[in-house]
């Protein structure tokens, strides 16, 4: 078994806020990260597969074609957007970086053709944070 | 002749803004800034460089205090940009387009009142890990 990495990164812009809360308790809670007109980051993303070399290419999986599908599937819909406003995946959700990479996941995971298997999701939001979700096993 | 020696301190900020001229129609602002013009705006995790240069104090040794030149880029610059939103949330780019250009010259300009008159400042900006700028040149 052998893992794949692909990074690939998209900036976008977006806010910590809790419709259902008040501004004070949202401010309380979010901090400057809940400014009602947004901030924003360059998020990186790491994708890494899993399987074993095929025997007549040698790949687990062609790594520009895992960069194409990556960038068909998720960075195009988040590229230089707003992450609350603009992205169908998001919507109704609130926008930490814990849930925006469950829902990369989820667009993503479908379309990997057998029998490539989606290891593990790495985003990082900022030098000093990142998340990492293997697919809620 | 002295021996100048340049400082340098990084800092860095979380912003969201768009790229827009008031006086172009939709199509045109889509046309020369592409999705960088999307309504919703989008974001950035900038690094800055301040850098000094001037001779070392005899006393000191110091070109420049290098915990009051962070200070100073705190509370001139960071407070006034981090985790906000460009376009909308600060005077300096309520008419003038936040392009790292713009922002650049535009934090020069807050901090060279600051700095001793005897020393340089130069701006170095980093918008994405691979797109940055320089101001003055």
């Amino acid at each position: 078994m052998v893992y794949l990495t692909r990074i690939e990164h998209f900036n976008a812009a977006h806010k910590l806020y809790n419709p259902n809360w008040s501004k004070d308790k949202n401010d309380e809670v979010f901090g400057k990260c809940a400014n009602e007109n947004w901030h924003g980051h360059n998020f990186e993303l790491f994708v890494t597969i899993k399987g074993d070399p095929d025997p007549d290419t040698g790949f687990i999986f062609d790594a520009k074609k895992l960069g194409a599908l990556v960038t068909e599937k998720v960075t195009e819909k988040l590229d230089h957007r707003n992450l609350n406003v603009d992205v169908d995946f998001m919507k109704d959700k609130l926008c930490s970086i814990e849930n925006l990479v469950i829902g990369i996941w989820n667009e993503l995971e479908p379309h990997l053709p057998l029998p490539v298997q989606l290891h593990c999701l790495k985003l990082v939001e900022t030098p000093k944070i990142f998340v990492e979700y293997y697919g809620g096993k | 002749m002295g021996k100048k020696v340049a400082i340098f301190r990084k800092e860095h900020f979380n912003s969201a803004h768009r790229l827009f001229n008031a006086d172009w129609n939709d199509e045109k602002n889509m046309e020369v800034f592409g999705k960088c013009a999307l309504p919703n705006y989008h974001g950035h995790n900038y690094e800055l460089i301040v850098k000094i240069i001037g001779e070392p104090d005899e006393k000191t040794g110091y070109v420049m205090d290098l915990k009051k030149l962070s200070d100073l880029v705190k509370e001139k610059i960071i407070e006034r940009f981090d985790h906000k939103n460009l376009n909308l949330d600060t005077k300096e780019f309520k008419n003038l387009n936040p392009t790292a250009e713009n922002i650049a010259i535009v934090i020069y300009e807050l901090l060279r009142p600051h700095i001793d008159n005897g020393k340089d400042l130069q701006i170095r900006l980093y918008e994405t890990p691979r797109n940055f700028v320089e101001y003055p040149v």
